[in-house]
C-alpha cells in the first residue's frame, strides 16, 4: 500500500521521536515482561548450575554427558568450556536466551510495522506530520534498544551470580548481537509480505533454519555452525581460555545485509503494490465455495501450505541427521561405552526426541488455526456467516474440522518426510514405520492444545490468547525438558509428556486414546460455550 | 401477524443499557424506518433480531419464531446488511455475494446481475481493495439479490454517494411491490421520509415514537430562511409556523411540512429576495422534541 499523503521527501525521518514514545507506551507491559522473564530464567538457571556443579568431578560428569549427547548438541550447540562453571551456565543458557531475545525483537518489529499497516492505524499516523521512514526507524530503534537492554540484563545477572565481569559482558554482548540480527531479519520479512501473520512466519522460519544449521553442525562440529548466527554466538566462548569478540562483527555484518535487503524492499514494495492492485479475480465463486467449511479451508489454505513447506524442510533435515547419530557412535567406541547402549537405541532415542519436538511445533499450527474462529468473530466475518442459515454449531464445527484435518495432514507430512529422509540418507529401512508412528502418536497432544484454545475462546474470549501459554510450555518441556530435569508435575502440564516415546517405547494405546478423548471433550465444551454466549460485535 | 415483535427488550453491555425496555412492531409487507442518533441502539436491535445477541429480558418474535433458538431456519427467510460491512479480504466481491447467497439458501441470478450493473460494482476485485462504499454495495447486492420475506438493513446507505443512494431507494421500492417487509435503520430523517410507510424512533434504547409518516408529520418541520423586500411581519400568526426570528428583512422560522404552501404565499406577498428551505435533521428534531443535544 503506498501512502497517499507523503510527508515532504526532505525529512523522511520527521516524527521518529514521537513514534518511539508511542511504541514504548503501547509496549509498557509487554516489553518489561519479556526482559524480566529473560533475566529471571537466567538468574534461576545460573544459581541451579552453581549449586549442582561446584566440584571438578561434578563438572567432568556434566561434560561427559553433554559432549556425547547428539540430542543436546542438536538443541544447544557445541559444548565449549564445560569444565568451568561459567561454561556450563553459558551452555545451559545460550540456546534459550538467544531464542527468547530473537523472538522478542521479531514480535516487536512485526507488530509495529506490518500489523500496524494492516489494521490501518499506520495510515492515521502517516497522514500526520510524520516522515515516510519514521515508523520503521522508530520501530527498529526500540527493537535495538530492547536487544541491548536484554544483553545488559544478562551480563548484570551473571555478574550478580558471581561470574567474572569480563566474560559476563561478552555473554551479554552475544545475546544483544542476536537481537540485532533478528531485528534486521524481521524488518526484511515485514517488507516482504502483506500480512503480519506471514511476516511472523517468514522471520520464524529464518530463526528455525539458523537453529537447525547450528544444531546439525554441532553434532559433528562441522563448518555448518559457521552459517548460523547462533553458531557465532557459541564461538564467542566467553568462558574459554581464548574468548573471542570478533564473532560479534559477523553478527553486525549479517544485520547490515538484512537491513540493506529491508530498505531495498521498502523502495520496491510501493512500486510493486501498484502493479498488483489491478489484477482482476474471479467474478463468481467456485461451485465448492458454498458453506462454512469450504470458507474456513479457503481462509486457512495459505497458512497450511506455509506450515507444510516449513515443517517439510525441517523434517528433511531432522530425518537426514539420524545417520549422523550412527556415524558418531560407530567412530567413537568411548562414547558407545559411556552411553552403554547400542547404535540402534541411540538412533531411536534421537527420533523419539525429534518427533516429539516436531509434534509440538505442529501444535502451534493447530492453535493458530483453532484461534481463527476468534479472528472470524472479532473481525466481523462471523457475523456475515451467522446471519445466514448457518447455525452457531455448524460454524464452530466447520472451523474445528479444518483445524483437526489440517493438523493431521501436517503431521502426516512431517512423519513421512522425516522417515523417508532418514531411510534415504542412511539406507536403512528398519525405522521407516516406527518413525512414522512416532510422529503420528503426537497428534492427540496437538489436538488437546487446539481444543483448549477453542474452549478458552468460547468461555473466556478475553483470555483466548492464553491458549499460546501451553504451547510455549510444551515446547520448553520437549526441547529442554531433559536438560532442565523438570519435576513430573510441571512436565506433565504438557500433553506431549504423557504420550509414549515412540520408537523407544512401545506405542501404548491408553494415553493416546485418553488424550484424543480429552481433545474431543474440550471441543464439545467449546462449541456449547459458543452457542450460549453473545457474538462479539465490532 | 406482525413480522417483527419486540416487547420490553433490555440488553446491557456491562454498565451500558443499549436497549432499555424497547418495543417495536413491524407488520408484514411494510417498509419500516428505524430512526435514531448514533449509539441509540439500532445495531443492537438488529443483532437481537438475528439471534447474534441474546436479550437480557423481554419478548422477541421474528417471522413467528424465536431468533435465539431458531436462527438458521429463520435466516433462510431473511437477508441482512450489517451496519459495518467487514468482508474477507482475500475473496472477490463476486465470490462474497455467491457465498453469502448460497449459505442463505440461494439467490436470484437475474437480480444478482441486474443489481451489480445498477450499483456499478466490479465483482472481480478483491475485497481488500474496496472502499467503504463498495464494501457496502457488496453487502447490499448480496442481500437484495435474495428473494426473501424480510430485509434487515442497518444504515445501508451511510457509505454511498447520492447517485447510488437514489439507486438504493429504487431497489427498496421494488421490494415493496413484491410484498417484502423491510426494516431500514438510519440516522437521516430525509431518507426514511422518502422510503418508509411507518417509522419508529429510538433514543437511548427506548422507542420514543412509532407511527405512520402522517402521524409523525408534526415532527418534520422545515426550516425556512428568507429575505424579503418589505419588512417581514405577521408571519408568526400563520398556523403551523414556529420559532420565528425576525430582523427587518430577514426571517428564520420552522414550518410544519404540510403548511409550507401558506407560508410561501405569504412570503411572496412580501416580495422574496432570497429563499432557502431545508428539512430538519434528526439532531434538530431531537433538540426540539426533547430539549437535549444528541451526539452525532
Ligand atoms: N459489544 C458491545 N460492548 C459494549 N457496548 C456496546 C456493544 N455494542 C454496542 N454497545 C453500546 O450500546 C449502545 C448502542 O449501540 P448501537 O446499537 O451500536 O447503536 P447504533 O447502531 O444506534 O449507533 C452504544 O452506547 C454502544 O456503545
Ligand atoms: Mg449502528
Amino acid at each position: 500500500m503506498s501512502p497517499s499523503h507523503e510527508a515532504p521527501r526532505s525529512r523522511p525521518l520527521a516524527g521518529t521521536g514521537h513514534l518511539v514514545r508511542l511504541i514504548l507506551r503501547r509496549d509498557r507491559v509487554r516489553l518489561p515482561i519479556w526482559l524480566m522473564g529473560l533475566a529471571g530464567v537466567t538468574a534461576a538457571s545460573a544459581n541451579a548450575v552453581i549449586g549442582l556443579y561446584d566440584t571438578p568431578e561434578e563438572r567432568a560428569g556434566y561434560r561427559a554427558t553433554v559432549e556425547n549427547s547428539a540430542v543436546t548438541r542438536l538443541m544447544a550447540g557445541i559444548p565449549y568450556d564445560t569444565d568451568t562453571l561459567g561454561g556450563i551456565i553459558s551452555y545451559e543458557l545460550t540456546a534459550l536466551t538467544g531464542i527468547v531475545v530473537s523472538l522478542m525483537v521479531i514480535f516487536l518489529v512485526v507488530r509495529h510495522t506490518r500489523a500496524e499497516e494492516e489494521s490501518g492505524s499506520a495510515e492515521l499516523v502517516r497522514s500526520a506530520a510524520i516522515g515516510r521512514h519514521a515508523a520503521i526507524a522508530a520501530t527498529l530503534s526500540v527493537a535495538l534498544g530492547a536487544a541491548v537492554v536484554a544483553g545488559l540484563l544478562e551480563s548484570a545477572v551473571l555478574i550478580a551470580s558471581g561470574i567474572g565481569s569480563g566474560p559476563a559482558l561478552l555473554f551479554g554482548a552475544g545475546v544483544a548481537g542476536l537481537g540485532l540480527v533478528f531485528t534486521a531479519v524481521a524488518a526484511a520479512a515485514a517488507q516482504l509480505t502483506s500480512s503480519a501473520r506471514a511476516a511472523l512466519g517468514i522471520a520464524g522460519a529464518v530463526l528455525a533454519v539458523f537453529l537447525v544449521l547450528r544444531g546439525v553442525g554441532a553434532i559433528d562440529e562441522t563448518a555448518l555452525t559457521w552459517l548460523s548466527p547462533f553458531g557465532w554466538q557459541d564461538a564467542i566462548r566467553p568462558f574459554g581460555e581464548s574468548a573471542e569478540a570478533w564473532p560479534l562483527l559477523l553478527m553486525l555484518g549479517l544485520s547490515i545485509v538484512f537491513f540493506a535487503l529491508a530498505s531495498w524492499l521498502v523502495a520496491r514494495r510501493d512500486f510493486g503494490a501498484g502493479l498488483l492492485r489491478g489484477r482482476p479475480g474471479r467474478t463468481r465463486a467456485a461451485a465448492g465455495l458454498a458453506g462454512p467449511t469450504a470458507l474456513a479451508l479457503r481462509q486457512q489454505r495459505g497458512l497450511l501450505l506455509g506450515w507444510a513447506v516449513g515443517l517439510g524442510l525441517l523434517s528433511i533435515v531432522f530425518g537426514g541427521v539420524g545417520r549422523e547419530m550412527q556415524t558418531m557412535i560407530e567412530s567413537n567406541p568411548d562414547i558407545a561405552a559411556v552411553i552403554a547402549g547400542s547404535v540402534d537405541d541411540i538412533t531411536r532415542g534421537y527420533f523419539a526426541y525429534v518427533m516429539t519436538l516436531l509434534g509440538v511445533t505442529t501444535s502451534a499450527f493447530a492453535v493458530s488455526s483453532a484461534l481463527r474462529l476468534r479472528h472470524a468473530e472479532e473481525s466481523g466475518h462471523a457475523e456475515n456467516v451467522l446471519a445466514t442459515a448457518v447455525s452457531r454449531s455448524r460454524w464452530a464445527w466447520s472451523g474445528i474440522a479444518v483445524t483437526a484435518a489440517g493438523t493431521t495432514a501436517l503431521l502426516l507430512v512431517v512423519s513421512l518426510v522425516t522417515s523417508v529422509s532418514h531411510a534415504v540418507v542412511s539406507g536403512d529401512r528398519a525405522l521407516l514405520w516406527p518413525v512414522v508412528r512416532a510422529g503420528l502418536v503426537t497428534l492427540p497432544g496437538a489436538l488437546v492444545l487446539a481444543g483448549f484454545a477453542v474452549l478458552l475462546h468460547a468461555w473466556a474470549p478475553r483470555w483466548a490468547l492464553l491458549a499460546w501459554a501451553p504451547v510455549a510450555w510444551a515446547f520448553v518441556q520437549a526441547y529442554l525438558g531433559e536438560l532442565l530435569d523438570l519435576p513430573g508435575v510441571l512436565a506433565g502440564l504438557s500433553p506431549f509428556w504423557h504420550l509414549p516415546r515412540v520408537p523407544v517405547e512401545a506405542t501404548d494405546a491408553a494415553p493416546v486414546v485418553l488424550l484424543s478423548a480429552l481433545a474431543v471433550v474440550l471441543a464439545i465444551a467449546g462449541v456449547l460455550g459458543l452457542r450460549r454466549r453473545d457474538l462479539a460485535t465490532t | 401477524m406482525a413480522t417483527i415483535e419486540l416487547e420490553s427488550i433490555v440488553k446491557t453491555f456491562g454498565a451500558v443499557r443499549a436497549l432499555d425496555g424497547f418495543d417495536l412492531r413491524v407488520e408484514s409487507g411494510e417498509i419500516h424506518g428505524f430512526l435514531g442518533p448514533n449509539g441509540s441502539g439500532k445495531s443492537t436491535t438488529m443483532r437481537v433480531l438475528l439471534g447474534l445477541l441474546r436479550a437480557d429480558s423481554g419478548r422477541v418474535r421474528l417471522l413467528g419464531g424465536d431468533p435465539w433458538r431458531q436462527a438458521p431456519d429463520l435466516h433462510r427467510r431473511l437477508a441482512y446488511v450489517p451496519g459495518e460491512v467487514n468482508l474477507w479480504p482475500n475473496l472477490t466481491g463476486g465470490e462474497v455475494i455467491d457465498l453469502l447467497g448460497r449459505m442463505r439458501g440461494g439467490l436470484d441470478e437475474r437480480r444478482r446481475a441486474d443489481l451489480l450493473e445498477r450499483f456499478e460494482l466490479d465483482p472481480a476485485r478483491k475485497a481488500r481493495t474496496y472502499s467503504k462504499g463498495n464494501r457496502q454495495k457488496v453487502a447490499l447486492v448480496a442481500a437484495l439479490a435474495s428473494r426473501v420475506e424480510l430485509y434487515l438493513l442497518d444504515e445501508p446507505t451511510s457509505g454511498l454517494d447520492p447517485l447510488m443512494e437514489a439507486e438504493f431507494q429504487r431497489a427498496v421500492h421494488e421490494l415493496r411491490e413484491e410484498g417484502a417487509t423491510v426494516l431500514l435503520s438510519s440516522h437521516i430523517l430525509a431518507e426514511v421520509e422518502a422510503l418508509c410507510d411507518r417509522v419508529s424512533i429510538i433514543r437511548a434504547g427506548v422507542n420514543v415514537q412509532s407511527g405512520t409518516l402522517a402521524e409523525l408529520r408534526h415532527l418534520t418541520r422545515t426550516t425556512v430562511i428568507a429575505e424579503t423586500v418589505r419588512p417581514a411581519a405577521g408571519l408568526a400568526r400563520i398556523e403551523g409556523v414556529h420559532h420565528v426570528q425576525n430582523e427587518d428583512h430577514r426571517v428564520v422560522m420552522e414550518v410544519e411540512s404540510d403548511r409550507l404552501e401558506a407560508v410561501v404565499r405569504a412570503l411572496a406577498d412580501l416580495g422574496i429576495a432570497s429563499l432557502q428551505a431545508h428539512p430538519p435533521t434528526l439532531e434538530e428534531l431531537f433538540l426540539r422534541e426533547y430539549g437535549e443535544e444528541v451526539s452525532a
